[in-house]
């Protein structure tokens, strides 16, 4: 089980990453934008420190913070973000498809609330095949309203699948209020297929980190899907295009209530100040070397556009013969 | 020669395939007692955890079989109702059909859509009589659309066996045929094959799926007065650019008959292919549904809608005469 050192390392790298990432868009160095994880955090770092290496997450729009914490390499994940040959998909993902199969990563997915029934029919094989291994799916509260979420627990409940869905619930569906847009509750909607349901402090990555445990472990022993929804609050823009578009959907005193309760700093007091600051230093280490790492790769070869389309190499025309 | 039937060409496939590999397994709704007459025997054979019936979820059934794909597993992916591609085109076009690209070549989605009875079953209206190959070869997932029995299982097997995703369209104007057929011979067909039903110099007629058995109709009738040749793709995508060149180069003259809309149907890929790029002695013509079709119920109003061997024959006719 990871420390309290090991999660304050998770919740800071996310962190730390994000605003880099946040300044690279800025400079033009990441194309398209991203969609911040800040304030998040405690989730990603919480559920993914309840995992073996084996085990295996989807992930969302939203999903930095996953691919990091479940143990991608920062350093191909940020040449990814800037579209690097050198990516974890070589350029070919970028921010909403970032993915590292071999660490169990199955991809951040930019349609909300698909990734649900993939990671039901990847736990569904690798039990078939006698492993022991439990699949995580991360999505939104914006998720919760969407039809084949809802399909995929009713498959897993059926199936007792060794699934764990993870709510994050942010309080947004980009601009619009989870009261405005859900009716009745959200573990509501688990509990009808016969899902155990939580709704815990998703602030606090301790927290996350007991109660992903407990249902890690009922899934990892044949005891069916847990729900979670973590109650957390997204501190910055639903994706950068908000730092020129500037839409008004919540009040600045709104957001700096929200960000009152930090998921670096709640984690941060719990680690010895000598050991945080140990830490800081190779995380600024870290990302300034991926930062190097992106300034050096070279772009993708623009002939190479279709490069992985088909597994079998096949080809169809150019746009043009 | 024993006879074989269109679906149990396909049952037989799903059964030799699944002896030999482990990692097939069946999704689908009712596909325990075999409603499709396709999955039948293979429950009892292989077990509920191969042969799975699915709740009526065919999002999430899909994309389910996506992520079993992606670990390992080989699904085959069951559609009672054509209309039903139009609900999971996502789970098709934009997340299974993606992966292996977005991923960077992480991974492969190794599925088989398989929709027999696909078109109009005559009666069955609005909801239940789509042909909708043409959008999947649009978006470029590999789209077969076999016409005979023996191609059904050869394309089958071969769908099954490709680490894409293939969608594998038994038109139900097809389903009814059956031949004789050594059972020992039957091989799987690869891909992007077309395969001359008839050779003829004066035309070429492309035939996709269950037309192809109009257009041998249709060039027989004429056979006393245009040699018609009849060239079925087997496969819209990869199509075999190369089998339709070289039976323009016999022919010189091209008509495409097609059971899609007009606008954007597969029909018209072919004729602009050919305009650009191949040799052409007269202006090219197809035949298809009308443009923007929806069948109403009634047969006559159904069969109205649907490519005619009488407008087939005509427009032979006509680019027979073009000078």
């Amino acid at each position: 089980m990871a420390d309290s050192a090991e999660l304050y390392r998770t919740v800071r790298l996310i962190r730390r990453f994000e605003q880099r990432a946040i300044e690279m868009v800025r400079a033009g160095v990441i194309p398209g934008g991203i969609h911040p994880y800040i304030g998040e955090e405690a989730i990603a770092a919480g559920v993914c420190a309840a995992l073996r290496p084996d085990d295996l997450i989807t992930s969302t729009h939203r999903g930095h913070g996953h691919v990091l914490a479940k143990g991608a390499d920062p350093v191909r994940m940020l040449a990814e973000l800037a579209g690097r040959q050198t990516g974890l998909n070589h350029g070919r993902g970028g921010s909403m498809h970032a993915a590292d199969v071999s660490s169990g990563i199955y991809g951040a997915n930019a349609i909300v609330g698909a990734s649900a029934a993939i990671a039901a029919g990847a736990a569904w094989w690798h039990r078939r095949s006698g492993h022991d291994r439990v699949a995580v799916t991360f999505f939104g509260d914006g998720a919760v309203n969407q039809g084949v979420l809802l399909e995929a627990l009713n498959l897993a409940s059926l199936r007792r699948l060794p699934v764990l869905f993870v709510c994050e619930n942010n309080q947004f569906a980009t601009s619009m209020r989870v009261q405005d847009t859900t009716a009745g509750t959200i573990t509501g909607r688990a509990e009808a297929f016969g899902i155990p349901a939580l709704t815990i402090d998703g602030m606090d990555a301790e927290t996350v980190l007991a109660d992903a445990a407990r249902a890690v472990d009922r899934a990892r022993a044949g005891g069916g899907p847990t729900f979670l929804e973590c109650l957390t609050y997204r501190f910055d823009a639903h994706h950068t295009w908000e730092y020129s578009v500037r839409p008004r959907y919540r009040t600045e005193e709104e957001v700096a209530a929200g960000r009152a309760r930090d998921p670096v700093v709640i984690q941060a007091a719990r680690v010895p100040a000598a050991v945080r600051a140990e830490i800081d230093d190779e995380i600024e280490e870290l990302l300034d070397r991926a930062r190097r790492f992106v300034d050096e790769s070279p772009e993708p070869d623009p002939s190479g556009a279709l490069d992985y389309l088909y597994a079998d190499g096949l080809r169809g025309r150019t746009g043009t013969a | 020669m024993p006879i074989l039937s269109y679906l149990r060409a396909l049952n037989r496939a799903l059964f030799a395939e699944m002896e030999l590999d482990p990692a097939v397994c069946v999704f689908g709704e009712d596909i325990g007692i075999a409603v499709s007459n396709v999955t039948t025997g293979l429950l009892k054979r292989f077990g509920p955890e191969r042969v799975i019936d699915m709740p009526i979820s065919e999002q999430a059934f899909t994309s389910f079989a996506t992520g079993a794909a992606m670990s390992g597993a080989r699904p085959v992916v069951e559609f009672q109702i054509p209309a039903l591609l139009f609900l999971v085109f996502e789970q098709i076009a934009n997340q299974a059909h993606k992966f292996s690209l977005m991923t960077g070549g992480q991974v492969k989605v190794p599925v088989t859509y398989l929709m027999p009875s696909s078109g109009s079953r005559v009666g069955w209206a609005g909801q239940h009589s789509d042909h909708p190959y043409s959008l999947f070869a649009h978006v470029g997932v590999k789209t077969v659309v076999p016409a005979t029995p023996t191609d059904a299982y050869g394309l089958l097997l071969s769908a099954i066996r490709d680490d894409d995703p293939v969608i594998v369209f038994g038109p139900a104007g097809a389903v009814a045929h059956r031949e004789n057929v050594d059972f020992d011979a039957l091989a799987p067909v690869p891909l992007g094959v077309g395969r001359v039903h008839r050779p003829g110099t004066d035309v070429t007629v492309v035939a996709i799926g269950h037309l192809v058995h109009d257009a041998l109709a249709v060039a027989e009738e004429l056979a006393g007065t245009i040699s018609v040749e009849v060239f079925d793709p087997r496969t819209l995508y990869p199509f075999d650019w190369a089998g339709l060149r070289a039976s323009l180069e016999r022919t010189g003259r091209l008509v495409v008959v097609d059971d899609s809309n007009r606008t954007c149907g597969f029909g018209g890929e072919v004729l602009a292919t050919a305009a650009e790029e191949m040799r052409l002695v007269a202006a090219p013509k197809r035949v298809t549904r009308p443009d923007g079709a929806v069948l109403p119920f009634a047969r006559e109003l159904d069969l109205a809608l649907q490519p005619t061997r009488g407008q087939l024959r005509a427009a032979v006719e006509a680019v027979a005469k073009d000078r």
